[in-house]
């Protein structure tokens, strides 16, 4: 078998594991999120977690963490049966976790917050230049390079996450879990993110990794389980595993790996940019001079490293934002002055990239999330109420449409896995019949079976003759999706390709290197 | 992507815990009355009986839970809408002027006549005074907390001017107006009741105690069943997302202060037509302030405001029932127990939130 097994199996004779689940079983009212789990993580391993949004994959490492209770079973660390109930034992007990959504304080130092909450903290002087020290000690060691001083606000996701892995190490943690932690990260980021993780893994250190992205199991784990409803329904060396097998372990069926589209069939102009910049405050443009059609009937996909105008881009064409110069048009009528439900009006769809900051109130019922953005619609109007039952009903017929799971209109948003809350957000703007979807990261965060499903409204939408103008960090996404792809540098169009065109040739467009290359 | 939440069981949120914190705000008024000499078992009861034993205490609960109503309700429809309104009290002063200027022009008219554009009025003033902090705060981004404080101020130098001057009675030593006639005034409820045998005693209880009900149903209605109250919850949840959802987040912000400021000026309808029968410096007597208890302690949700009204009115008459009949215990004493409550009900709320939910986190349930 392969090298990972007996490298882990030579680590098992004389160590016990890091950590062994044994017998944990977890229920929320009718949910079963963890189903009688047995699993032993091997002292100096990476282990991937994969499974279904809702397999109970955050909940189960939750548990690890001592964020939730387990209704039965129990948790030993190093052969020593553990109690954790809160987080403060779980960090005493050499555990650190990274959540996908920080816990840092924007406004305070890198420092600062690597020292808020650790021991000693409340004696800030002394303790400081220890910190200092240590910090300098562990970005050495790990590849984990930020400046102490600088804000935590103004560093980028990638540095941000690197506080949060500070902030674990700082404390003492032997065995680190990271919650989707690539999901935000430009592909240059993880490639970092898995040499720090290597470190830690020469160090000694046992690494939980919860991620959607197989090639990335492929990339950096030795092992790898497979959730799926609650259950560990495998355990795998990584080196025994291919993409497609992980696959169907995780849905229970054969998932299509590629998306499979007929040509495109272009039709009229739906959506028309003309020169379209934004400058901010302080004169810097966010978007340059900005043109491009997408018509009836084709998938536009725009190429680049987040942050680089296509978030403003998607804003302007919602009319979030204002464009400083340029015009907007949908289906021909100027569009550039409208405000948001004005555009909505016009029948754009938005999926947006943020799904917590923008998509959803997360603290709403889920049906109620189902309308927002089309409340206004008269279909739910009773007199001057809004129609309860009908927007249940329309909620459910929704959820099963897109397989949101748990299928409960009534639970509160915040509660749903985040794979399923995307489910909502999606099934609402294309269930609308748009005649432009404005898509942003339509996939984060999403499992395999859903993502496949998401692909395939998207062409659906698209071989019923509507527009689509996608965003995505993943290349690999925009080059299936896509019928044109447009490359973003520093707000400017920097060239078009086709989606056939290589890796490198897009990579070089999206830094801005490319020369224009023809249609 | 999940971050996970620990919830509380509805129950626990909505019952258990408003009940541990008042039981433990009692403790602590025991403690004190203790302090003082005094048997706090005997206060309770003094207190309780005071409230709730005979049908005149309860005619004074149910009068004082009607101003509190109305201000616990005006904090709560802002809250929802993400705003933090401070201002009741000035507000309610504002709407005590608009039922004092339509009680004036129609003097001598039959009070049902003259009620509904009372009510109007009392409305409409009291929006208009929160207004101006409405609007600051939507297009310039001035603190609510801090404007509706300076609003309060204003309220009450602008009615120490009006009842020393134009409004005042001629003559008159106090700043105040003159009294309406007999047939301008509400009546009292216990002129109703007293056929059936009910003795409301001298409690002013009147009908605006409808009105405050009718006021609850109308905010439960309006926050949670209407669209105007969906997007006003949105806004207060997540503007960001409520722009994304085309809704103006500015117009939602004016419009839900307009609706607290409305809410609280009604309360002037019970003190000034229903009770006091003349337009005083600081009718209100701080029951803006208690609003901001009640709607905390009520979770702001309407069913929850009028149960926190009806304690912090049992408080008030059972209160001055215990200051009256125990000397030592003074209306000093009173006002601390008050406070205490809305200390433990409203200020420390989450104190003992933790310790609740590690009691329902669930635990060896299946084993
Ligand atoms: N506090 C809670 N109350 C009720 N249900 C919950 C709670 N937390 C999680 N759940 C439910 O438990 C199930 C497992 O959720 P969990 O977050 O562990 O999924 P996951 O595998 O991490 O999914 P994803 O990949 O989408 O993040 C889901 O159905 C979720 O809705
Ligand atoms: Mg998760």
């Amino acid at each position: 078998m392969g090298r990972a097994m007996t490298r882990s199996e030579a680590a098992t004779a004389s160590h016990p594991p890091a950590i062994a689940f044994v017998g944990i079983d977890k229920r929320f009212g009718a949910v079963h999120a963890n189903r009688d789990i047995d699993l032993e993580i091997a002292r100096g391993s990476i282990h991937g977690l994969v499974g279904e949004n809702g397999a109970g994959k955050s909940t189960l490492m939750s548990i690890l963490y001592g964020f939730y209770q387990a209704d039965r079973g129990e948790i030993r660390i190093d052969g020593r049966r553990a109690a954790i109930r809160s987080s403060a034992d779980a960090i005493h007990a050499g555990i650190g976790m990274v959540h996908q959504q920080f816990m840092l304080v924007d406004t305070l130092s890198v420092l600062e917050n690597v020292l808020i909450g650790a021991e000693g903290s409340f004696r800030l002087g002394p303790a400081e230049k220890h910190a200092r020290a240590v910090l300098k000690r562990l970005a050495d060691d790990y590849e984990l390079a930020v400046d102490p001083d600088a804000i935590v606000g103004s560093l980028s996701v990638g540095e941000q996450q690197r506080v949060e892995i500070l902030k674990t190490l700082y404390r003492g943690a032997e065995i680190l879990i990271l919650d989707e932690p690539t999901a935000v990260l430009t592909p240059a980021e993880v490639e970092h993110l898995f040499r720090i993780l290597r470190r830690l893994q020469g160090e000694g250190k046992t690494v939980v990794v919860i991620t959607h992205k197989l090639k990335e199991i492929k990339a950096v784990t030795d092992w790898v389980s497979v959730m799926r409803k609650g259950e560990i329904v495998a355990t795998w060396p990584t080196a025994d595993t291919t993409v497609e097998m992980l696959a169907e372990a995780m849905v229970g069926r054969r998932v299509l790996l590629r998306v499979e589209k007929a040509a495109s069939v272009p039709g009229a102009v739906e959506l028309e940019v003309d020169r379209l910049s934004i400058v901010d405050r302080r004169g810097v443009a966010l978007l340059d001079d900005v043109s491009f059609t997408v018509r009836a009937g084709e998938i536009v996909g725009i190429a680049g490293v987040a942050g680089n105008g296509q978030s403003e881009l998607l804003e302007a064409i919602a009319g979030i934002r204002r464009a400083t110069r340029g015009r907007i048009l949908v289906g021909g009528r100027d569009a550039s002055a409208l405000d948001p439900a004005e555009i909505r009006g016009l029948g754009v769809a938005h999926i947006p990239e943020d799904r917590h900051r923008m998509g959803l109130v997360l603290d709403f019922a889920a049906e109620e999330n189902a309308i927002l953005g089309y409340q206004d619609d008269p279909a739910w109007r009773r007199g001057p109420l809004l129609d309860g039952t009908k927007i249940r009903d329309a909620a459910t017929t929704m959820f099963s449409d897109y397989d949101v799971r748990p299928p409960d209109p009534e639970l509160r948003t915040a509660l749903f896995s985040g794979g399923n809350q995307q489910k909502i957000i999606v099934g609402r703007e294309i269930g609308r019949e748009p005649r432009v979807l404005l898509v942003g990261q339509p996939t984060r965060g999403v499992d395999i079976g859903a993502i496949e499903a998401i692909h395939r409204r998207l062409i659906e939408l698209r071989d019923r003759g509507r527009a689509i103008l996608l965003v995505s960090a993943e290349l690999d996404e925009i080059r299936s999706l896509s019928d044109r792809v447009l490359c973003m540098c520093a707000g400017r169009i920097t060239g078009e390709c086709r989606p056939e065109a290589s890796e490198r040739e897009i990579g070089l467009l999206m830094a801005g290197l490319g020369t224009e290359v023809g249609a | 992507m999940s971050v996970p939440h620990r919830e509380l069981p509805a129950i626990a949120d909505y019952v258990l815990l408003p009940l541990i914190n008042v039981t433990v705000a009692f403790l602590v008024s025991g403690l004190v009355v203790l302090a003082i000499g005094e048997n706090p078992i005997e206060a309770v009861k003094i207190m309780v009986f005071g409230a709730l034993g005979y049908s005149e205490g309860i005619g004074f609960t149910l009068y004082y839970a009607t101003d509190f109503v109305f201000t616990g309700l005006a904090v709560a429809v802002a809250f929802h809408a993400g705003l933090f309104n401070i201002g009741a009290e000035g507000q309610a002063t504002l709407g005590g002027l608009g039922v004092a200027l339509v009680c004036l022009a129609f003097d001598g008219a039959p009070w049902w006549l003259v009620a509904p554009f009372a009510l109007v009025a009392s409305a409409l003033f009291g929006a208009a005074w929160a207004f101006l902090p409405a609007w600051a705060q939507a297009r310039r981004g001035s603190h609510i907390v801090i404007t509706t404080i300076m609003f309060n101020y204003l309220a009450a130098v602008l009615m120490v001017w009006l009842l020393g001057g134009p409004l005042g009675k001629p003559g008159a030593m106090s700043p105040e107006t003159r009294t309406f006639e007999e047939a301008t005034r509400l009546p009292l409820l216990r002129d109703l009741v007293a056929p059936f045998g009910i003795d409301l005693g001298q409690s002013p209880l009147n009908p605006t105690v409808f009105a405050a009900a009718a006021a609850a149903v109308f905010v439960w209605a309006l926050i949670w069943k209407t669209r105007f109250g969906y997007e006003l919850r949105a806004v207060g949840r997540n503007p960001t997302a409520a722009v994304y959802a085309g809704i103006e987040p500015g117009g939602i912000v004016i419009a839900a202060m307009l609706i607290s400021g409305a809410l609280a000026g009604l309360l002037a309808v019970n003190e000034v037509m229903g009770t006091q029968h003349r337009l005083l410096l600081e009718f209100t007597a701080g029951a803006g302030f208690v609003g901001i208890a009640v709607a905390l302690m009520g979770r702001n949700h309407p069913v929850g405001v009028v149960l926190a009204s009806l304690l912090f009115g049992m408080l008030y008459q059972g209160g001055a029932e215990l200051a009256f009949e125990k000397p030592n215990i003074s209306r000093d004493m009173i006002v601390v127990i008050q406070a205490l409550v809305i200390l433990f009900a409203g200020a420390l709320e989450h104190m003992f939130r933790p310790a609740l939910g590690r009691i329902f986190a669930p635990r060896g349930r299946t084993a």
